[in-house]
């Protein structure tokens, strides 16, 4: 049991919640960054460990101790760059948005039914 | 209402069949994983550098990073597709007020500076290019909020120009050095200071203006006006 990790997946249902039932395509969007944060911290509390310390090697964590003093660096530069792609990509989800927007001059998903089966 | 209620299902199917097991299964760690303890133990003399996770996201994993920075250039490359060649805006402008001028002016060079001091020191200090970029984006964001802007082929010119030397110098490695994107074509120096860990500082400094520049361009085909 983690509470960082129970958090996240906390904020990937409230993001999925608002993907399933909002009508607006930006509250959608909003649900999706939710979500992405969620598992920005799923990731991160993956690699924590109790008691240590950022993984930088400075003068209070030595190069020869650093095994016994740092959490796992991995997950901390998957998320660093998860972060950037997440931005750019719920940029080019907005731009999608102003598109339909300037085309059929409405946010509701229920005006686009060109996919719907 | 139906549809609330099979979301509801869903939800609560996904979060009791996947989640909570995850939640429960997955082990506190108390030591790091053999892949980890390498780069905590290895990692500083391998790359000389004290912020292991600038060497793997630079160094170990820099293929990776590379993938990451064309990803952020497809999206940023739809973005201008998208939004293509601009109209006017509708609404008539109004120059902005006083106060938004002068803070804008005033704090421009400050942040534009600490954004390069940020991926500067990415391998020594929390921080890095994606970061500094991001902080250099935000600057940049001041400036079009005051409608002084610069031209954007001084964007466009630096982001070729990143993310050109960025592979070049990643080729460099397989010739100079153990593979491609290896940081040591470069001295290792002193350990901790800011000309050290090689090629690091430089290819984080690259990868820094090329976010930088590939968020402006987001920012500048999303501000509508040409």
């Amino acid at each position: 049991m983690n509470l960082v990790m129970a958090l996240g997946f906390l904020l990937v249902i409230i993001g999925l919640w608002a993907m399933l039932t909002q009508k607006n395509l930006i509250k959608i969007i909003i649900g999706f960054s939710i979500i992405d944060t969620g598992v920005h911290l799923i990731i991160v509390s993956i690699g924590y460990i109790k008691g240590r310390t950022a993984p930088i090697l400075d003068a209070s964590v030595s190069v020869a101790d650093a095994a016994n003093k740092i959490v796992d660096p991995i997950p901390s530069a998957l998320v660093l760059t998860a972060i950037v792609i997440g931005l750019a990509v719920t940029a080019l989800m907005l731009t999608f948005v102003i598109k339909l927007y300037q085309k059929n001059k409405s946010l509701s998903i229920d005006d686009y039914q060109e996919l719907k089966w | 209402m139906i549809k609330q209620v099979l979301s509801l299902v869903a939800i609560v199917l996904l979060a009791a069949l996947i989640f909570a097991p995850m939640l429960i299964n997955t082990p506190l760690h108390t030591s790091l994983t053999p892949l980890a303890n390498y780069y905590a133990t290895q990692g500083a003399d391998d790359l000389g550098a004290p912020n292991l996770v600038t060497a793997i996201v630079v160094t170990y994993r820099g293929l990776d990073t590379l993938g990451e920075v064309t990803v952020l250039f497809i999206a940023t490359a739809g973005i201008g597709f998208l939004m293509g060649k601009k109209k006017k805006l509708i609404t008539p402008k109004r120059p902005a007020s006083e106060l938004l001028q002068n803070g804008a002016s005033f704090l421009l060079p400050i942040i534009i500076l600490f954004g390069v001091y940020i991926f500067m020191h990415g391998h020594l200090t929390p921080g890095g290019g994606f970061q500094g970029g991001v902080v250099i984006a935000s600057g940049i964001l001041f400036m079009m909020l005051i409608n002084q802007d610069w031209s954007h082929n001084v964007f466009l010119f630096l982001e070729s120009f990143s993310g050109f030397f960025y592979v070049t110098i990643g080729a460099l490695g397989i010739v100079l050095a153990g593979g491609f994107l290896d940081n040591r074509i470069l001295p290792l120096g002193t350990f901790g200071t800011i000309f050290s860990a090689g090629a690091i500082p430089l290819i984080y400094s690259l990868i820094g203006l090329k976010v930088g520049t590939e968020l402006v361009g987001i920012l500048h085909a999303m501000r509508g006006e040409e």
